[in-house]
């Protein structure tokens, strides 16, 4: 099996064990591991713009933000999931390509700042056009779809969209887009000379990379089914950040091992109490100086082992 | 008839460092033209202008007679015009042939036909060729960034004659290269300019290299041309020399 395909089937697989594991578990793991999939999603967009493309963003919260509030607020008025769904991933996906722009100009933590505006201005936006997103009192009874309702149900829906958005996203880096992300990450300049059009695909790694934090966003609402700004502050572009550097940035699977840490750690550490954040932080410290490609390096560094013993 | 490249009275100031001032010479179809000059004398400052990495502060760069001044470098290349670097620039995660497929799918039909079409936008048996060609067949599937700097540079020759480049503008390529492989090198050079009808400028410091394989030589002194003819003549003509040896 090629590596290409090892990447799909692992993906898959995740997805599947997801499945698998909500049929036989609590409520609370049910909730936990639809939060997984939502993450996954969001964090395999910010893994594309970031990891493939090498463009940093953090941004990503508020795309997801966008996304949620897309959906928190046309549901009441009839519309149907799917749609509210597509209408939040088309929204970010303009506002991507906006954000791609300054892009275009400025590199590196110059542009960890431009995105750093565009994450406050969301929030703020959020926070205080109370009259379309409800201000710090948010948007509740969001519902679910019809045939989503429970909890056990709701969790298949978003495992579902999980593994759609993986075939897309394998598809899309396996393809000449993908090597052409490659290409904008380590070499722009050869890239360019090469007849890679940097600026086309600079806007297209940000816009898609945001299309799928929308789409992240507009599954959590109905998750959590009450929305108000906190949760798309700076805190949750970080902890996505963290996700794919963490998983490995630049690897397909990074953001399923990143966003399965990222969600499980918190209920490992909890016997911690107020020092999870800090052994949080030193775990992921320690990580990046032994095993800078992340979880999904470290795998590789033990299989490889594995092959050379035998 | 029309030549293939011509560059009109360039010039490129950074501040009051004239690298460029007022270089002007053609290349016609099939020529294979040598660039030599000391160290610091413009020469790949000239190569950035023609190729549109800098915009000339003044000038013309002329690609079959249409005015190309300041075009972007992807656009030039889509006209047939390839290039590589003084430093190596291969991309070091992707494989060899991945280098090669991604230096030539740009080229192969829209941009969304290649998202829905084959990953390898049909050009794998092209990387093959080109592997075959520069004796890399056996370090395909390797990453570039593993590589060998003498493969290395082989790679990012055959990168730059992927997509069948009319005119190509190789800055240094023998640089760092052994011997060996030089003189393989060379042979595949004059293969792509006679059997693939591809039009070469090539900067050089190793002159064996340079008369060996260029059919007309430029020297390039201060940021002026200081010679311009046949690769013998050009290697004995006496500002050539007080150039390179010094007043």
């Amino acid at each position: 099996m090629s590596r290409d395909h090892a990447n799909l089937a692992g993906a898959l697989g995740l997805v599947a064990a997801a499945a698998v594991l909500g049929l036989l578990t609590s409520p609370y793991i049910v909730y936990l591991l639809s939060l997984w999939a939502v993450y996954t999603v969001a964090a395999t967009g910010l893994n594309l713009t970031l990891g493939y493309a090498g463009q940093i963003s953090l941004a990503q919260a508020s795309f997801v933000g966008v996304g949620a509030y897309t959906t928190a607020i046309l549901l009441p008025h009839g519309w149907p999931f799917g749609a509210t769904l597509a209408l939040g991933a088309l929204l970010c996906f303009a506002l991507g390509v906006l954000l791609g722009f300054p892009a275009l100009r400025v590199q590196g933590h110059y542009l960890a700042f431009v995105t750093l505006a565009l994450a406050t201005i969301a929030f703020l936006v959020f926070r205080n056009e109370a009259w379309i997103t409800g201000g710090i009192y948010g948007i509740d009874h969001i519902r679910r779809p019809a045939g989503f309702t429970s909890g056990r149900g709701y969790l298949f829906l978003c495992l579902i969209v999980l593994a759609l958005v993986s075939f897309g996203a394998w598809w899309l880096l396996r393809s000449p887009w993908g090597r052409a992300f490659i290409a904008l990450r380590e070499n722009p300049v050869r890239a360019a000379s090469l007849g890679v059009v940097v600026r086309d695909y600079t806007l297209l790694a940000f816009a898609i990379g945001a299309a799928l934090g929308g789409v992240a966003g507009a599954l959590f609402a109905p998750l959590v089914q009450y929305i108000e700004p906190t949760p798309f502050a700076l805190t949750l572009s970080f902890s996505l950040l963290l996700m794919v550097v963490v998983g490995g940035s630049g690897s397909f699977l990074g953001p399923y091992l990143g966003a399965l840490v990222a969600v499980l750690l918190p209920e490992w550490l909890r016997f911690l109490k107020d020092y999870y954040l800090v052994t949080y932080g030193t775990a992921v410290i320690l990580l990046l100086i032994f095993f800078p490609d992340g979880l999904v390096g470290l795998a590789e560094r033990v299989l490889a082992r594995g092959r050379t013993v035998k | 008839m029309t030549p293939v490249l011509e560059a009109r009275d360039l010039h490129r100031h950074f501040g009051g460092v004239r690298a460029v001032n007022g270089v002007s010479f053609q290349v016609g179809e099939g020529e294979i033209l040598g660039v030599i000059g000391p160290n610091g004398s413009g020469k790949s400052t000239l190569f950035n202008c023609l190729l549109g990495q800098l915009v000339p502060s003044a000038g013309t760069v002329l690609l079959d007679g249409q005015d190309v001044t300041g075009m972007a470098p992807a656009v030039l290349n889509r006209r047939g015009v390839s290039r590589t670097f003084q430093l190596l620039q291969v991309f070091p995660q992707l494989s060899a042939r991945e280098n090669l497929i991604l230096a030539g799918q740009e080229h192969v039909g829209s941009r969304l036909a290649r998202l829905f079409g084959r990953p390898d936008a049909g050009l794998t048996a092209a990387a093959n060729r080109m592997l075959e060609l520069f004796q890399l067949t056996h370090i395909a599937d390797l990453a570039a960034g593993g590589l060998s700097y003498g493969q290395q540079k082989l790679l990012d020759a055959a990168m730059a004659f992927m997509a069948g480049p009319r005119l190509v503008l190789l800055d240094e390529p023998a640089g760092g290269v052994n011997l060996t492989l030089l003189g393989s090198f060379r042979e595949r050079l004059r293969a792509m300019n006679t059997e693939a009808g591809a039009t070469f400028v090539v900067i050089e410091h190793n002159m064996d290299f340079v008369m060996s394989l260029c059919t007309r030589v430029i020297c390039i002194a201060e940021g002026k041309v200081i010679a311009d003819g046949a690769p013998e003549a050009v290697r004995n003509n006496a500002d050539v020399i007080e150039a390179y040896l010094g007043h």
